[in-house]
């Protein structure tokens, strides 16, 4: 069921059946094709075996992040920052970008988030009433990620289903025309320069002020690298957490036994998630080719797309044991699900956070849940994989 | 039993962290370090092997003590 494509020479991620059928595609490249290669958007690869993913993540020489949105647009000449620092940015500039960043989202400052993320998610839950049929994508948890960021960002909580409407142009709009991208992106920026200023008119207790007021070894960082910064935060922080989410309710309501097990053993929630994460990784990343490099024996040349998808890596036997089982207990899992090497996902912790408080309160207050309709179950399109339409029927309530 | 932090390799997962606390702590930016000498307390050493193997990196090891 992966459609009439031959997904190892003509795949298109843009294409609604290839996030649909992704791990049978996945498997099935693994199998005879470890490295895809389509025509499509000038050229781009697709390696699906764990180790040539993890040779390109830690390869910087030979693949630069200017570029992380296999699209119509293909960014050129915006080194050292790229647009959206750091996932944009190369080494050495990458490192200070980064940092000026992981203290807001280190472990102690997002843990004091917790409480704020599950009255959030009590909030979405009380606002279902008595529905019998519910969505877990539309209802539940797509609203909690946006008003997360726009908490953390200090923008108007009114403002955060806009942002979805933002997320869904950069990076599900990857085949419009590229005068169609750069006009979406017209609109964030004008956005995010009304921000901007705002903040800088008044500054608070936010992280949009903090960063403003930034300085790298006495240098204020520049409005441009902030102003980039925060497009990342915005964009990257929003449609993965809530496909992370949905694709977690996903599975435990396609499988009623985990469901059951996790409800009897609220302890396994940890290790759960950890699964869960590896199993459905949401993010595939991408590269541009800085100098020719060969991987699994294909010669990729300058300029060349090469998508990264962690979520390939995660489920290839060669580095995890049952690896197309999801085993809630799985005790050793090194999963890449936020990247590996220097671009590791700044908002992991905030991700494990929100993902972790989200299933709790899903399944506190709905031990008992199915899918309504398999067949109603829509998925993303691009390089963010999760349930978009998800109806569940709820069996029994707590 | 002794465990230590590779800097080099560490990239600030939190697996180590949240799964040894006892172990291994985490600074403001969020990249791990051993506590203390590294040494494992008697009764931690299921908790430091854990911590080896879901490090993604494979930042985290035993060091073998030369006693």
């Amino acid at each position: 069921m992966t459609g009439t494509r031959d997904w190892a020479t003509d795949f298109d991620h843009a294409d609604p059946a290839y996030n649909a059928n992704a791990h049978a595609i996945w498997a099935d490249l693994r199998g005879r094709c470890p490295v895809a290669h389509s025509s499509a958007y000038g050229g781009t690869w697709l390696p699906v075996r764990h180790d040539d993913v993890r040779a390109i993540a830690y390869d910087t020489d030979h693949f630069s992040s200017e570029g992380v949105v296999v699209s119509t647009t293909k960014a050129e000449g915006t080194a050292p920052y790229g647009g959206a620092p750091p996932i944009t940015a190369d080494p050495p500039a990458h490192h200070d970008a980064r940092r000026i960043l992981l203290p807001a989202f280190a472990p102690k400052v997002v843990a004091a988030l917790e409480p704020g993320v599950r009255a959030l998610c009590r909030g979405l839950l009380d606002r279902m009433g008595d529905a019998s049929v519910v969505d877990g994508a539309v209802d539940y948890a797509q609203h909690i990620p946006p008003h997360v960021i726009a908490g953390m960002l200090g923008f108007p909580q009114a403002d955060a289903e806009r942002f979805r409407g933002f997320v869904h142009d950069v990076l599900e709009g990857i085949d419009r025309t590229p005068e169609d991208r750069e006009a979406a992106f017209l609109h964030l920026d004008a956005y995010l320069r009304d921000q901007i200023d705002e903040h800088l008119a008044r500054p608070r207790e936010d992280l949009t002020s903090q960063l403003l007021a930034t300085e790298v070894d006495g240098v204020p960082v520049s409005r441009q690298q902030v102003h980039g910064t925060i497009l990342l935060l915005l964009i990257a922080g929003i449609d993965t957490t809530w496909s992370g989410i949905g694709s977690a309710l996903w599975h435990l309501a396609a499988h009623p036994a985990d469901l059951a097990r996790l409800v009897a053993e609220p302890a396994l929630i940890d290790r759960a998630i950890e699964e869960l994460l590896r199993a459905y990784a949401p993010v595939t990343m991408a590269r541009i080719v800085k100098q020719e490099a060969v991987v699994g024996g294909c010669t990729m040349k300058p300029r060349d797309w090469v998508l990264l998808p962690f979520p390939a890596a995660n489920r290839d036997p060669a580095a995890f044991e049952r690896a197309d089982e999801v085993i809630l207990d799985r005790a050793e899992n090194r999963h890449a699900a936020f990247g590996l090497g220097i671009h590791r996902c700044v908002g992991s912790n905030l991700a494990r956070l929100e993902m972790k408080v989200a299933v709790q309160e899903f399944v506190a207050r709905f031990p008992e849940f199915v899918l309504a309709d398999p067949s109603a179950v829509t998925w993303s399109v691009g390089q963010v994989r999760g349930p978009r339409r998800l109806p569940i029927r709820i069996a029994r309530r707590a | 039993m002794r465990v230590r932090v590779d800097a080099t390799r560490c990239q600030g997962h939190n697996r180590c962290h949240a799964l040894a606390p006892e172990l291994f702590d985490v600074d403001e930016m969020g990249n791990a370090r051993e506590r203390g000498d590294g040494t494992v307390p008697p009764g931690l050493e299921d908790s430091a092997r854990l911590a080896i193997a879901n490090c993604p990196e494979y930042a985290v090891w035993i060091v073998e003590d030369a006693s």
